[in-house]
């Protein structure tokens, strides 16, 4: 039976299979996330009650909160992807990580510039050095360009895919900290409002657009994700037979 | 012991070591991590002299005063305990209001009003529309007073 599943697991991992089945799960991912997130912002926009003390401004939450999940689930995926490879040996987990780390970058970012926006006018400033929300965040920023950077500046793949997966692991402590800083700690941000204990602390008008976006973003994620993996493994293949056959077929077409 | 089991354990033990790390050096920065400082310290002494700091607290009800010809404001600000007065001359956020978190930067002067530099609101966690608001407006009446429970002699003493 376990002989059956390692078979079944290393037919499944092998970079030709993955390419296609990536290929063939990433719009039924992208399309219905984008149609989810069109759905949930024009609701969460339009349709949903004003904050009975922001006004208007709260409706960032829609961008701001999706943004901020994803940066923390996009490093928990390249770390834990990292951590798969180190210990199983497994190329194909290396790619998932390189693959994840731009668009936990660019989530990261998207949280730090719609969580300034809205706190100069809320807030009365657009950042606090001193605010460990604020700091942990913007730490998870550099941590995500202190991956890419590590990587780009070893030539050796497989060093390269060790010694990041390394630096994902480290980085974990950052995630956990930028969980719990508002818990641990007196900020300037919030508490949380989603998952607490008596359920979420949100008006159900406005909380089902945000459900919505925080679905469909973690959609579009993935889709992206994939359509990563595959540019990824198509480079780190490019030499085996396979791809060369591929690219023979495709020029034949064009 | 297999060599993938010797990763395995070297992952986890980074993982470990790494979390033991962590938790000491926050249990020695503690309380420097704080953002701001407790009114009751400051109303009893213990503050930074002769440097900026931030203060912490609710906006006390009836206590904000305007100036109808410039940005001058003044306020009290309580812990619930001790309350402090503040001076602050600028655009006040829009999340400031009696009864609110606020977060204030400055220092204490001598006359023992303290010099807001800079005023930051703090938001809860809760999102409502206004009608539910005013229907829980009922409940609200029995929360949290934003006033001083300590005289100020008392308050100086502890």
């Amino acid at each position: 039976m376990w002989k059956y599943l390692t078979r079944l697991f290393h037919r499944f991992a092998s970079p030709p299979h993955v390419y296609q089945l990536a290929g063939t799960l990433s719009p039924w991912l992208m399309i219905p996330g984008f149609l989810l997130i069109v759905w949930g912002t024009w609701k969460g926009l339009f349709l949903a009650p004003e904050d009975y003390q922001q006004g208007d401004a709260f409706r960032i939450i829609y961008v701001h909160v999706p943004s901020a999940y994803l940066s923390q689930m996009a490093y928990m995926v390249m770390a834990t992807a990292g951590a798969i490879g180190l210990i199983w040996r497994m190329k194909l987990a290396h790619a998932v990580a390189a693959s994840a780390a731009p668009l936990g970058a660019a989530f990261t970012f998207l949280t730090l510039t719609t969580g300034a926006i809205w706190g100069k006018p809320m807030w009365g400033t657009w950042f606090e050095w001193a605010d460990p929300r604020m700091m942990s965040a913007l730490v998870l920023l550099f941590l995500y360009f202190g991956y890419m950077a590590l990587r780009a500046a070893i030539d050796d793949v497989a060093k390269a895919d060790k010694a990041s997966a390394m630096l994902a692991i480290v980085g974990v402590v950052n995630v956990v900290i930028v969980r719990y800083s508002v818990e641990w700690w007196s900020s300037l941000h919030q508490g949380q409002t989603l998952l607490t204990d008596e359920g979420p602390r949100m008006s159900e008008g406005m909380l089902a657009p945000l459900l919505v976006n925080l679905l469909g973003f973690t959609l579009i994620f993935g889709g992206w994700l994939l359509r990563r993996v595959r540019t990824e493994v198509l480079f780190r293949e490019r030499r085996a037979a396979w791809v060369r056959k591929m690219m023979a077929a495709e020029g034949a077409h064009a | 012991m297999k060599p993938r089991q010797q990763r395995m354990l070297a992952v986890g033990l980074t993982l470990a070591g790494l979390a033991v790390a962590a938790a000491l050096a926050f249990r020695a920065v503690g309380d420097n991590m704080m953002f701001f400082v407790e009114i009751s310290d400051v109303v009893a002494g213990n503050y930074p002299e002769n440097r900026n700091f931030r203060i912490g607290g609710l906006v006390v009800n009836d206590s904000v005063k305007r100036e109808l010809d410039s940005l001058e404001i003044n306020f009290r600000v309580t812990d619930t305990r001790c309350e402090l007065p503040v001076a602050y001359s600028g655009v006040l956020p829009d999340l400031f209001r009696e009864g609110q978190g606020v977060v204030a930067h400055g220092r204490l002067g001598g006359d023992g009003i303290f010099k807001a530099e800079k005023i930051m609101a703090k938001h809860d966690e809760e999102y409502m529309a206004p009608e539910v608001a005013e229907q829980l407006a009922k409940h609200a009446a029995d929360k949290m007073e934003a006033v001083a429970s300590l005289s100020p002699e008392e308050c100086r003493q502890s």
